[in-house]
């Protein structure tokens, strides 16, 4: 079959394997005599090629609940259960996940293998720092649990390890107790990318804290942007205040022209979008699907990108450099006669030990681009950017990078690499993208 | 409400045991597999389910059925108000074609076990007067075709057995639901390619709880099998049988 990661780029031709509990795919893993490359498959939300690879393994029969434990917080799952079902069952019960990425649909596999963040990440880090422990099949087909004292080379390793350690089967998860489903939303504006970064700063004990940025500004207004920041709202001792409501609409049916989104477009929407939000209330109550996944209420919106899908691009700069790094990248971009239809600025904390996780402490940006050729040398030159203020790209993101430009910006590449030969020599789990990392190659 | 499963471990009744889970029904379970029933136990108490009973038996043991049934009323207080009848097993029909034997055996899971189950539950029904018995026969039962004409044939047995016990339950506030789904994305067709014709577990589900409740007689999931199936019928024989899909 036909593969793609989220962005639609690149394609590849796959085998698709979904065994139906973790013995049949201890058994698939183990018996197989041809060594064929493979890799865990979640929900296929990551935007590049790191979900691809000859063989997809689905962790899509994976998907049933072990054990919720109300009074310690702990929920064991499989690695195939979406976040949006762990909401759907912990939130009615008070219990909520502490990092939530902007998408509901990922799963606990997935978000662990990227190690994903979200809007609170300044406070509570990312994904796996609120996995107990986790359960994965190794290259040998043997099922193996780790966790920060149990194997703990190899849950360093499989924390934010793109799936290429073995494929996640189960995980333990600490929950987070809170009163009601609904969240606080204050927003704030900012003219430019240094009144936004001073907003940033000064509201670092906001829970959640993310900034939507008109990518298409330039000069005086470059960066100007609209802060959203969000506590969550206390309970009105009401049934309904658990309750979790998903949101959904109208979805996308099939690729729409990618001429649609062209730089007047782009522009006429960030502009609008800029002028209707800086006008709105400064402060409102959303439920938490509207806050956390926007996106998720039209399916399908990948399509709106055009047959040839597109990029997400995001990485992030170390604070000290990061104001003038990343005015650098919007002015090239800019320069490029390019435009991102949406563009989210967000402060990391500090850094976690896991080899390949993605945040340090500093400022991400995230781009979008539709995927044309002219694209390319662009990427590239903003890898140089932020390379020189000392940043990295997301590979959950990613599709294109080159092996120098990660191999010069993830520092614990070696380390990595080393932990992977130990558990599976013969580079059975390799990936399109871990291959043109020379991650497995 | 007290829900009762039989073959509880197939991906559509998982699907759909979880949203009667999630509506804190009791649940008494019923598979081959103990492994994966424990697992399936687990998680519908996760969902909410406000229990969870359970028992193990190859349903070819026609002579245990009886038992199992009144273990499985016993389980759930005397009565059920939902009884979904969902395993069965998809043949090789280039192989069962050409051994009896086999073809006995497939005929044996998905047909006659469930003319064995049906017998004695409504004999439990026609006792407590009232309640649902729900039966996954398949769209393959409308017509015999080339390529799965075993497993049609002992589909549409069930299909044809149905249509009859449902008068004679009619009289005792029993109902019967006859579901045909079309081509589902499960691991018991794991190994056929996809088309935009395929739907999840999670879909039927959702139309198998929908039609229970309304009372619905012949349900095809989704709606649309219902007029592809029209066509497929009406195709007159001398045509037909030329045909291999």
């Amino acid at each position: 079959m036909e593969a793609t990661g989220w962005g639609r780029y690149p394609k590849t031709t796959a085998e698709l394997i979904q065994p139906a509990d973790s013995q049949a795919l201890q058994k698939h893993i183990s018996s197989q005599k041809k060594v064929d490359s493979c890799i865990g498959r979640g929900a296929g939300r990551s935007y590049g090629d790191s979900a691809l690879s000859a063989q997809l393994v689905s962790s899509r029969f994976l998907d049933s609940f072990l054990s919720l434990d109300e009074q310690a917080k702990m929920l064991r799952c499989g690695a195939g259960i979406s976040l949006g079902e762990i909401l759907r069952v912990c939130l009615p019960r008070g219990l909520f996940l502490p990092v939530l990425p902007g998408t509901k649909a990922v799963s606990v596999g997935g978000a662990i293998a990227a190690d994903v963040h979200g809007k609170n990440h300044h406070l509570d880090g990312s994904f796996c720092k609120h996995v107990q422990s986790l359960t994965l099949v190794l290259a040998s087909g043997e099922l193996i649990s780790c966790s920060e004292t149990e194997n703990p080379e190899l849950f360093r390793a499989t924390c934010g390890g793109m799936g290429l350690t073995g494929v996640i089967v189960e995980a333990c998860l600490s929950l987070t107790p809170v009163s009601s489903s609904y969240i606080e939303q204050r927003s704030l504006v900012a003219n430019n990318l240094e009144e936004c970064f001073a907003h940033i700063e000064d509201n670092s004990d906001s829970k959640y804290s993310v900034a939507w940025l008109d990518c298409l500004a330039t000069g005086n207004d470059l960066g100007r942007s609209i802060l959203y920041l969000g506590e969550h709202a206390p309970s009105k001792n009401r049934k309904s205040d658990t309750v979790y409501r998903e949101r959904s609409g109208p979805g996308i049916p099939f690729s729409t022209p990618s001429i649609l989104l062209n730089k007047t477009t782009m522009s006429l929407f960030n502009a609008s979008y800029f002028v209707m939000q800086a006008r709105r209330r400064r402060a409102t109550t959303l439920d938490c699907d509207s806050y956390f996944f926007p996106l998720d209420s039209i399916s399908n919106w990948n399509r709106l990108y055009g047959a040839k899908g597109f990029l997400q691009y995001q990485f992030v700069i170390p604070s000290e450099g990061a104001l003038k790094g990343i005015t650098s990248v919007l002015e090239k971009v800019s320069e490029n006669g390019k435009g991102s239809f949406l563009t989210v600025l967000k402060k990391f904390g500090t850094e976690n030990e896991n080899f390949l996780s993605f945040p340090q402490e500093g400022y991400t940006l995230t781009l979008d681009f539709k995927n044309e050729t002219s694209l390319f040398p662009l990427l590239d030159d903003l890898d140089q950017i932020v390379l020189q203020h000392g940043g990295r790209l997301y590979l959950a993101k990613d599709a294109r990078m080159s092996e120098t430009v990660f191999k010069a910006s993830y520092p614990n590449w070696e380390e990595f690499v080393r932990i992977k030969q130990k558990y599976d020599p013969h580079n059975r789990f390799a990936s399109l993208q871990s291959n043109r990392l020379g991650l497995t190659q | 409400m007290k829900v009762l499963i039989i073959g509880a471990t197939s991906a559509i009744a998982k699907a759909t045991a979880r949203i009667y889970a999630e509506q804190g029904c009791s649940l008494h379970l019923i598979a081959r597999r103990v492994d994966q029933l424990e697992a399936l136990e687990s998680d519908l108490l996760v969902r909410g389910a406000s229990k969870v009973s359970k028992s193990v038996l190859d349903l070819n043991k026609f002579a245990e059925h009886e038992n199992l049934l009144s273990a499985a009323f016993a389980e759930l207080g005397g009565s059920v108000d939902i009884a979904l009848i969902c395993h069965g097993s998809l043949p090789d029909q280039a192989k069962v074609e050409k051994n009896f034997k086999q073809a006995q055996k497939e005929i044996n899971t998905n047909g006659i076990s469930v003319v064995s189950l049906l017998t004695h539950l409504a004999q439990k029904f026609i006792e407590q007067q009232q309640g649902t018995i729900a039966v996954i026969t398949s769209v393959a039962g409308d017509r015999g075709r080339q390529p799965n004409f075993v497993y049609g044939a002992a589909k549409s047995l069930v299909s044809t057995y149905i249509q009859g016990l449902r008068g004679k339950l009619l009289a005792h506030n029993v109902h019967i639901v006859d579901i045909r789904p079309g081509l589902v994305d499960s691991p018991m067709t794991a190994h056929f390619p996809k088309g935009p014709l395929w739907s999840s577990p999670e879909q039927v589900a959702g139309k198998i709880v929908k039609c229970i409740k309304s009372g619905s007689h012949t349900v095809y999931a989704p709606g649309y099998w219902r007029i592809i199936m029209l066509v497929v019928s009406s195709i007159p024989e001398f045509i037909f049988k030329r045909l291999k899909f």
